[in-house]
């Protein structure tokens, strides 16, 4: 190779920087909202930790049972995996006494896929099993096109997509919303079996309106809450707990059709604290600024075949 | 005159019960069956208008407890089920007449009520050796059921002998032992049946399915195995009192531990309540209140309605739950998974790491070398 050791190793450092930097130039506009966009409520706060919705959960999505523990009597994931699409998860903090309560307290998170406004994984997926639906927003994956690169599981920012490393034609697993369901005029069956209104489904504009309107309740105050849709007429009127005033998936990572609400910050919840602006608008902007009309590619395509050839060219000269 | 007093003379006693103590029964029947309530109304109005429907219970390889449980009833009491509410034409523990007089009434009976009396069998059918480990009055049980079966308008099989081979049917079997509906099947007699497991069965299951008959004129709704769905539609793990235990993971682990004294869980001791479809928890034996079943007394259950679990399974085996749910215990927010790495695991990336780092090492070297090279040429 015709090149210093010194001059190799100053190139490969300058294309890492290049990389690394990702000049907001590059970027695209951030995806919107779609206009039927549907998603979830989560509320912490009105949130038992009964389980309901993890069970609906498997048996409407024929999901196997998980078992961590050494007698195999329970279904107890204890994360996220290629057989649990849903799981609730639960925080203590101190001697764990006080729901909802910032110290000394203790609250339920439900975690499933948060089906982003501009979802990281659609943006990485090279071959698009992974889809975004123009109309109702929900990022379906599609087995007969993944390729298994998993891109989609490094991509995303909350640890969703999982991967079925025990089988042998495996799969990517995370929620779809239920949208097999559709078709029976059902929706998703976490929300529908939830006992006290805690996970609600609906359109995202009228679960940010609940959600707005939850914030300004003042604690101890009695309020209706719908249960299993946002639009639902069976309420279930119980005491306002003392809510963090904050909307997760609003504006996290260029906003989410799954919302939260809690009681405590959601950092304590293990949701990641996300920049407004969405990753994929970063990194593909620069990404399809690099590889528009293949200019860039070609030309250090070409650049590499001058080099072999000039440096062949020398050996030859040699004899 | 005459007419408004003998009415109010019906009115006042049915079948020997005062009205008001009749129509409660009946919907005592009725709530157990999981009918609406207008239903007791109907099946007193059956049970009273239509002649008293004619019962004939045969015993095959039995120990009696059937019958036994069912002397046990208190709503009705034995006397007022079978001498008011159904007719029983033939039993053989509780008939009167003995040898040729029972056996002749029980052809007299069939003879009579031929297409409209309900048999009932208990006890398993020994069909090896054409039937011969089982006689009465001559003739063998497997002959018997054929006979009384064919002309029946149902037959419902109690107990889990009769159900699916209970404990004559346990291995080696020397006997055998088969189930009534495998023998009618065998037999190509098409009269419906239905299987009221357990050892012994709860009577009121039993009882609800004959009125219900009686009433309606047909079966209750069955399940795959004939049981009614009303009795044995959920697992008894379902409806335990014991439950929330199991679900927290606090369990007994010896008879007459801590655990045990506490009434915590029984499964770790055995206990077949989640894979075990019946109604003991809900319905309870012999009407002395909460409590009064296997589990209820500390005493893992036992599997006996469940064909393959009762009698089969050792007792102390743990169960394979059919339904498996979630515990109440919640996974923490940052919960490691997996067992660590593996030797061998280890051993193949600490393979490619180093075969990297070595021909990363080998090109830099060639670099420096190549420079070494071009300036000694210069």
């Amino acid at each position: 190779m015709d090149m210093k050791r010194r001059d190799f190793l100053k190139i490969a450092a300058g294309s890492g920087i290049l990389l690394a930097a990702g000049e907001p130039a590059f970027a695209r506009e951030a995806k919107k909202l779609p206009p039927n966009a549907l998603g979830i409520l989560y509320d912490a706060t009105v949130c038992v930790g009964c389980k309901v919705c993890q069970v609906a959960c498997k048996q409407q999505n024929e999901m196997p049972n998980e078992h961590t523990a050494p007698e195999a009597i329970w279904d107890d994931p204890i994360d996220l995996s290629g057989k649990t699409l849903n799981i609730i998860k639960a925080y203590k903090e101190g001697t764990g006494e006080n729901k909802d309560a910032d110290k000394d307290g203790y609250s339920f998170i439900k975690r499933h896929c948060m089906h982003c406004i501009d979802p990281s994984c659609v943006s990485a997926c090279p071959v698009s099993a992974l889809k975004k639906d123009p109309d109702n927003g929900i990022v379906t994956y599609d087995k007969k096109a993944c390729i298994g690169c998993r891109y989609c599981q490094v991509a995303c920012p909350y640890n969703i997509p999982k991967f079925e490393f025990d089988k042998p034609f495996p799969q990517i697993r995370k929620c779809q919303l239920c949208n097999h369901r559709f078709k029976e005029n059902k929706f998703s069956a976490c929300c529908e079996f939830c006992p006290t209104g805690a996970s609600i489904f609906g359109k995202v504009t009228d679960l940010m309106e609940e959600a707005k309107k939850r914030l300004l309740l003042k604690a101890g105050d009695y309020y209706h809450y719908p249960v299993a849709h946002v639009k639902s007429r069976e309420m279930s009127y119980r005491p306002v707990a003392k809510y963090l005033n904050h909307v997760y998936g609003e504006k996290e990572g260029g906003g989410t059709q799954y919302l939260l609400l809690a009681g405590m910050p959601f950092g304590k919840l293990g949701l990641p604290e996300l920049s407004e602006r969405s990753d994929a608008s970063l990194s593909e902007g620069l990404q399809h600024t690099l590889y528009k009309g293949m200019i860039a590619p070609g030309v250090v395509l070409a650049g590499l075949l001058f080099a072999a050839y000039r440096s062949t060219r020398s050996h030859k000269d040699d004899e | 005159m005459k007419d408004l007093d003998h009415g109010s003379k019906a009115e006042e006693m049915i079948c020997g019960f005062s009205r008001r103590d009749f129509l409660k029964f009946c919907s005592t029947v009725a709530a157990g069956m999981g009918l609406p309530l207008g239903m007791g109304a109907k099946i007193a109005e059956a049970v009273t208008t239509q002649k008293r429907p004619p019962v004939l219970w045969l015993s095959a390889q039995e120990c009696t407890g059937c019958t036994e449980t069912l002397l046990r009833t208190n709503h009705p009491t034995l006397d007022k089920l079978i001498l008011e509410l159904i007719s029983l034409e033939y039993h053989e523990t509780l008939l009167v007449g003995a040898g040729k007089q029972a056996e002749d009434w029980r052809e007299k009976s069939m003879k009579e009520h031929k297409g409209k009396y309900i048999l009932v069998v208990d006890g398993s059918i020994p069909v090896k050796d054409n039937g011969i480990y089982c006689k009465i009055g001559g003739k063998t049980a497997l002959a018997l059921l054929s006979e009384m079966a064919a002309d029946a308008a149902a037959v419902i099989a109690i107990g889990s002998c009769a159900s699916w081979g209970g404990v004559p049917s346990a291995d080696p079997n020397p006997t055998g032992a088969t189930p009534a509906h495998e023998v009618l099947k065998s037999k190509g007699i098409k009269t419906p049946v239905v299987n009221i497991p357990g050892c012994p069965p709860n009577p009121y299951n039993f009882l609800s399915t004959v009125l219900y008959f009686v009433t309606f004129k047909k079966l209750p709704e069955l399940d795959d195995q004939a049981r009614p769905k009303f009795a044995y539609g959920r697992l008894i793990h379902e409806n335990c009192e014991r439950r929330p235990h199991f679900d927290a993971g606090r369990f007994a682990v010896q008879f007459g531990d801590e655990g045990h004294r506490k009434g915590y869980c029984l499964y770790k001791l055995g206990c077949k309540g989640p894979e075990t479809f019946a109604n003991c928890p809900v319905q309870l034996f012999n009407d002395v209140g909460s409590g009064a079943w296997p589990v209820g007394t500390g005493h893992p259950c036992f599997g006996c309605t469940e064909k393959g679990v009762g009698f089969t399974v050792p007792l102390h085996t743990p169960a394979r739950p059919k339904y498996i749910t979630p515990p109440s215990l919640f996974p923490g927010l940052d919960a490691k998974k997996g067992g660590g790495v593996t030797a061998a695991a280890a051993a193949v990336v600490a393979g490619i790491a180093g075969a990297a780092i070595g021909a990363g090492v080998a090109t830099a070297k060639n670099l420096g070398k190549n420079e070494g090279h071009e300036s000694k040429e210069k």
